[in-house]
């Protein structure tokens, strides 16, 4: 057996009984990376020098005794995470070459708690995607299918996971960016509660719905992250004073006492036959294993798609507005006077998609549009958090799909932006309404493509759904697995 | 139509961004599809209705104005497209 095939629970374990150095992980991995990566394409950068003196500081560590349970294990990170002297391109011509002077907070926790970083990730151009086809360096391939979209946008932390070129990843997650590519390679992915993790360091897209995350190839692996990325932070004042559980303990056999909602608006039209049979069978495997199930009703479910492209292109106008080759970043040269300048950059330096949501936003937030367009979205928005909270009077989670389909074939949707935003319709909620979302692995459809379960519960319940994710990973025995590459 | 060209060049004018005859062809025309789609919105009856802006309310973040460190000067200039040692440079205002 390769290292690099260990879950993080399984080499933490083998790294403290000195079965494992960091440095022969870390090199397994890298190995990995170097034979899987032209077929996966997940990586923008491999920091290999870095990593490997990181290893051997956590080496050192595990020799003088007692660690931080994420020492010496290798992540991957997406490309919007700044990394101190590490190039952060947010897939876009305009971050090109970008050095960040600071870590963002969850990678200062990571490296304080002496955690490898293999390098970044793959991701759609400021996070705004479903494919990660719009990343402007590579594009990652579903490792389970080559040719098939590995999802978005944290589709190259998914794709790296899967592929086992490293053992977890943190991605960000704004409509679903987490839980789709997740559930569409096959791997664990967590959006917590809006404010359960430190902002500070992420590229701004939409500030009041991105949130961090881990990407891990088990449930087990995910509460770890967790334990070592949460909590809050000075310099990210939506960050919440919560208690911070240990997420690991969340991890029993069991689910006698807890209520599982099944929402019909999830299941209607439009819905993949096998996306439903394995919802359908996850929810009698929780029944199994002593769940109750209610049936509940999110009845705006179908508006917040136009909500989410409204309130996330109007903040994204917003927190792009910085981007005009003033103070880092891509400048065009040529131009003569500062407003050409602005404007030469932006239009050089961004691509078509990002064009797109800032114009909505822009539109959006304009005089005269106020009112109809962002207020109205706004509006709106308290009308499904209200359908959580109501929801959630009858149940403890809620159950559903992640996406309506499996992975489809790379460039389906090139030229139909709305399309593609309406496959966002099942993960998009959670954003909205701030609560935490799970996907994991559920199953896999005829053209052997995984297909995950989505769990979503209250604000700070991220515990309940790692409890019930993990009776699903017991029941389906889907834990930890990778495609033949 | 929900959007006009012309309207379409006016907010690239506001975002500052250029746009050619093609790209304002195929964007008013994506515009119009996604403005139209979010038009659904306007089945509901939202008045009176508070508008969400944070997905649970968190009162304001105060803290004591204190001296702290701020980033070098050196590093911060070092990302620059164009910098002088002391400030970034621009194209000529006036």
């Amino acid at each position: 057996m390769n290292s690099y095939e260990l879950t993080i629970s399984q080499a933490r374990t083998a790294l403290d009984n000195k079965e494992l150095s960091s440095r022969e992980l870390t090199s397994s991995c890298l190995e990995r990376i170097r034979s899987v990566d032209d077929t996966v394409h997940s990586f923008i950068s491999v920091t290999e020098k870095e990593a490997l003196q990181q290893a051997d500081a956590a080496d050192r560590e595990i020799a003088q005794g007692t660690v931080a349970q994420l020492c010496g294990i290798p992540f991957s990170l997406k490309d919007l995470l700044c990394t101190r002297g590490v190039t952060t391109t947010c897939g876009s011509k305009i971050l090109e070459n970008f050095v960040p002077p600071y870590d963002a907070t969850v990678v200062e926790k990571l490296k304080e708690q002496g955690a490898v970083i293999l390098g970044k990730v793959a991701m759609d151009e400021f996070a705004m995607g479903s494919t990660s086809e719009t990343c402007v360096f590579t594009i990652p391939e579903n490792p389970w299918n080559p040719g098939f979209v590995a999802g978005g946008s944290s589709g190259g932390s998914a794709a790296s996971v899967a592929a086992m070129e490293c053992l977890g990843s943190l991605g960000s997650d704004t409509g679903g960016s987490i839980r789709q590519p997740a559930s569409l390679c096959g791997v664990v992915g967590l959006k917590p509660t809006y404010g359960r993790v430190s902002r500070y360091g992420l590229v701004a897209f939409a500030s009041s719905l991105d949130q961090i995350g881990p990407l891990t190839r088990d449930v087990t692996d995910s509460a770890m992250v967790m334990n070592g990325i949460s909590g809050y932070d000075k310099r990210d004042s939506t960050s919440v004073k919560q208690d911070i559980p240990d997420f690991t303990n969340a991890l029993s056999e069991g689910m006698k006492g807890l209520r599982v909602g099944i929402p019909r608006e999830y299941f209607g039209a439009g819905l993949d036959g096998e996306v439903a049979g394995v919802v359908e069978r996850a929810i009698q495997l929780l029944r199994d294993a002593g769940a109750e199930t209610v049936e509940v009703s999110l009845p705006h479910t179908e508006y917040c798609v136009a909500v989410y492209y409204l309130i996330a292109s109007a903040e994204a106008s917003s927190n792009l507005a910085r981007y005009d080759g003033v103070v880092y970043g891509y400048r065009d040269q040529n131009a003569e006077s500062l407003i050409d300048m602005y404007r030469e950059t932006r239009s050089n330096g961004f691509g078509d998609e990002v064009k797109r949501r800032i114009l909505i936003g822009t539109y959006a937030l304009s005089s005269g549009y106020y009112d109809a367009y962002y207020k109205k979205a706004s509006q709106v928005r308290t009308l499904i958090l209200n359908d959580f909270q109501k929801a959630y009077e009858s149940c403890d989670l809620i159950i559903s799909p992640v996406t309506p389909t499996p992975a489809w074939r790379r460039g389906a949707h090139a030229d139909d932006p709305l399309a593609l935003y309406l496959s966002d319709i099942l993960t998009i909620s959670a954003n909205l309404a701030g609560i935490p979302g799970l996907s994991v692995p559920g199953g896999f459809s005829s053209d052997g493509l995984p297909i995950g379960i989505q769990l979503q519960g209250p604000h700070f319940q991220e515990e309940v759904l790692l409890k019930a994710a993990y009776n699903l990973e017991l029941g389906t025995e889907l834990g930890n697995r990778c495609p033949e590459i | 139509m929900k959007i006009s060209r012309k309207e379409v060049e006016h907010v690239a004018t506001l975002a500052r961004l250029n746009m050619s005859e093609e790209e304002l062809e195929r964007m008013t025309v994506q515009l119009d599809t996604i403005l139209s789609y979010v038009d659904k919105l306007n089945e509901l009856e939202t008045t009176g209705v508070a508008p969400t802006t944070h997905a649970f309310s968190i009162n304001n973040a105060f803290r004591e104005d204190e001296m702290q460190e701020s980033l070098p000067v050196k590093e911060a200039l070092a990302n620059a497209p164009k910098e002088n040692g002391e400030a970034f440079v621009v194209p000529k205002i006036i």
